[in-house]
């Protein structure tokens, strides 16, 4: 049983990482229809600027508590990402936005490719580590082990999440967007700036993204330039298994696949008698989603995407 | 200026030049020959630091080769170093090879891990190029027949069993989990482990595996953990060891960790920091520091190229068993150096160089070490005599 609370408690981190990424898969898909391959990089470079100003900071041996200067790293990150997914919006994103359906899902491909390698270029090809400087208090909860870590991820996570929903339900701005993301023309019409309203979408994606990873290279203890890809790729299954474009769904989406993975991993091989091992985690996750679209196509909370006239 | 003239112009230009180019050279084969070295290992990706340390280490060789005006059937002998990046991909690798192998190059110093020699010495074998790996362990690399394949470090045979033994008799370990990455390299080593530490009466409680390119294994972690392990072995390369151990720590997961020839490497203490403490892994041959020559490699490694990783002495004694081999033969034609690179007896910096019939070390050794004050420091070394007969 201490197994099954242990397998949980992973999958439950996990998954409020993912559902950090999600949210921003989401949103840009619930008011443009376009899947941004490009935020899993976007994650990526937020770990490696938060990183890059962590290790700096670290090796200045400047005297701050360890909490304080991955706090600094996060501060750092956030910008640097808000920059950058306003900039792919505007310079690769916007064009394109008459254009057939094909030609921005190619170009957020492109983007993705572009990042990794200038990511490759400015940090290194190798693995880089993160500092030890956090604090490393485990506490014990029936049988499982919890690190203080882990708490702070999953409640952090489940903070902005609830500062999103509050920004997307109870403000002016949210008002907008979900205007905007119910349909564009009318909503221009009706004097909502969608130009500023998608700019801000990808802005405010992008700065979750940027916790993602700082928290991702925080639980890993490492970053790399590739680490963006397949993370993005789950993050994307949990928003469509949630139901794409529905903000509570990407949530649940996320939460949900990192448990089935997190299950799947650990009992696949007594599951199925030693014939599939645990290096078919990922195989379990993307199972799952093929499940839920055959018999669920519109994922488990529904879409939510606008109507085109 | 008429447009439609510059086209043609221009390839004309571009093609007169290349041809012009290409009679440079020949009027320099008259009194120098060139001789082209592969170096294959992963330059991109998670092994890229190993990857460019063997570089390095082969590099170090050929430009001290270059310094001695080494002569090769009467003429002088340019030694240039050709590397190319197989990012640890098995795919990449036969690509790579055949591209070697199409460009006529003299020898083959690589690749880095057994995933991608065992299928690039297929290539090389075919088209009769002698390949000189400094790190692959897998036992299949030189099983296959070939005899262009050889080794310069001792095979998993060998470092599997030392290990397994090690685990149960110097380790006192009786439960052993065993994770791999489901590598050749990986693999087999775990399965040379497993059998191994069975016949030294331990008990596998658990066998889990991963992929070269996780991250995450806490759900495996935990699994583990719930049949109380004494000890965990993991075969597989430092990335991924590294994470592992804090992973295994965060669980509160005490067993003791044992890895191969892929963890014990500087990189592995800089990303496990302190939870990296305790963990024991073996390596073929014996400390660097003991060799006779070694002290001096390392001095002059560390002042071209930084700390050494693991594997670069090995492909610096590489080249230079290559080239001896040409200097004995007079020639750097595969065909006619290749005999003389089976009959190899020759001192390098990690030790007695000699091969057996399938191109492995004839006398290899394994040692084992473990982390303290985040160094590693030599346990013992285990001699030939030890271990079974290769099969």
């Amino acid at each position: 049983m201490d197994t099954f609370l242990q397998q949980l408690i992973n999958g439950l981190v996990l998954g409020s990482v993912y559902a950090l990424v999600a949210l921003g898969y989401t949103m840009v898909y619930g008011i443009l229809e376009l899947i941004n391959f490009a935020h899993g990089e976007v994650t990526m470079i937020g770990a490696m600027v938060a990183l890059s100003v962590i290790s700096a900071l670290v090796g200045a041996h400047v005297d701050l508590p360890g909490i304080a200067i991955v706090l600094v790293g996060v501060l750092a990150a956030i910008p640097a990402c808000m920059l950058l997914g306003f900039t792919i919006e505007r310079v690769a994103y916007r064009p394109l936005r008459h254009a057939p359906r094909l030609a921005p899902l190619i170009t957020a491909i492109g983007v993705s490719i572009l990042l990794q390698n200038l990511a490759m270029i400015i940090w290194g090809r190798q693995y880089l580590s993160f500092p030890p400087i956090l604090p490393r208090t485990t506490y014990h909860l029936g049988g499982a082990t919890l690190s203080a870590l882990q708490i702070f991820i999953f409640v952090l996570s489940l903070v902005l999440m609830a500062g999103l929903i509050i920004l997307v339900q109870k403000t002016k701005l949210g008002r907008a967007m979900r205007a905007t993301a119910q349909s564009p023309q009318v909503a221009g019409l009706m004097g909502v700036n969608i130009n500023s309203v998608i700019s801000l979408t990808f802005i405010i994606g992008s700065a979750l993204a940027a916790v993602a990873g700082v928290m991702v290279s925080a639980y890993y203890g490492i970053a790399h330039y590739y680490m963006g890809f397949l993370l993005g790729l789950k993050a994307f299954t949990a928003a469509v298994l949630g139901g794409i474009g529905n903000l509570g769904g990407a949530m649940l989406g996320g939460l949900l696949l990192g448990v089935i993975e997190s299950m799947g991993a650990g009992y696949i091989g007594d599951l199925t008698g030693g014939f599939m091992g645990s290096n078919y985690q990922d195989v379990f996750a993307f199972f799952v989603l093929i499940l839920v679209l055959v018999f669920r196509p519109s994922g488990l909370l529904g879409e939510r995407v606008g109507e085109r006239a | 200026m008429n447009f439609r003239l510059l086209t043609p112009l221009l390839i004309l230009a571009v093609g007169l030049t290349t041809a012009a180019c290409g009679k440079k050279d020949s009027a320099e084969n008259q009194h120098e020959v060139i001789v082209k070295i592969g170096s294959v290992s992963p330059l991109t990706g998670p092994q890229s630091h190993l990857g460019k340390d063997n570089e390095n280490g082969a590099r170090m060789a050929v430009d001290e080769a270059n310094t001695q005006n080494i002569l090769l059937g009467g003429k002088k002998a340019k030694f240039v170093l050709v590397s190319e990046d197989d990012a640890a991909d098995p795919k990449t690798a036969t690509i790579v090879a055949q591209k070697l192998a199409d460009q006529k190059i003299n020898g083959v110093i690589g690749h880095l891990n057994s995933g991608t020699s065992i299928p690039a010495s297929r290539i090389y074998h075919d088209a009769g190029i002698p390949q000189i790996s400094p790190s692959a362990t897998a036992i299949k690399y030189t099983a296959q027949g070939y005899n262009t394949a050889f080794r310069v470090m001792t095979n998993d045979a060998q470092q599997g069993h030392v290990l397994g033994q090690f685990a149960v008799t110097k380790m006192g370990a009786k439960k052993i989990a065993i994770i791999d990455d489901r590598s050749a390299y990986g693999q087999g080593l775990a399965d040379e482990v497993e059998k191994a530490a069975k016949a030294a009466g331990a008990e596998i409680v658990a066998r889990e595996y991963t992929t070269d390119k996780s991250t995450d294994f806490t759900a495996i972690l935990t699994s583990i953990k719930s049949k109380n392990p004494d000890l965990i072995f993991f075969g597989g390369m430092d990335p991924q060891a590294a994470p592992m151990v804090q992973q295994m720590r965060r669980l509160g997961l005490g067993a003791q960790f044992l890895g191969g020839d892929g963890v014990q490497t500087t990189e592995f203490l800089h990303l496990a920091g302190a939870d990296g403490e305790g963990v024991t892994a073996s390596n073929p041959g014996v400390p660097l520091a003991s060799m006779a020559g070694g002290k001096e490699f390392q001095q002059k490694f560390n002042a071209k190229y930084g700390k050494i990783q693991n594997y670069a002495p090995y492909a610096y004694d590489a080249v230079q068993v290559m080239i001896a081999a040409m200097r004995r033969a007079g020639s750097a034609d595969p065909a006619k150096y290749l005999p003389e690179l089976a009959k190899t007896d020759f001192n390098g910096v990690t030790g007695h160089i000699q091969f057996d019939a399938k191109g492995d070390l004839t006398n290899g050794s394994v040692t084992l070490y473990r982390v303290e004050h985040g160094k590693w420091v030599p346990l013992e070394t285990v001699k030939n005599d030890a271990s079974p007969a290769p099969r």
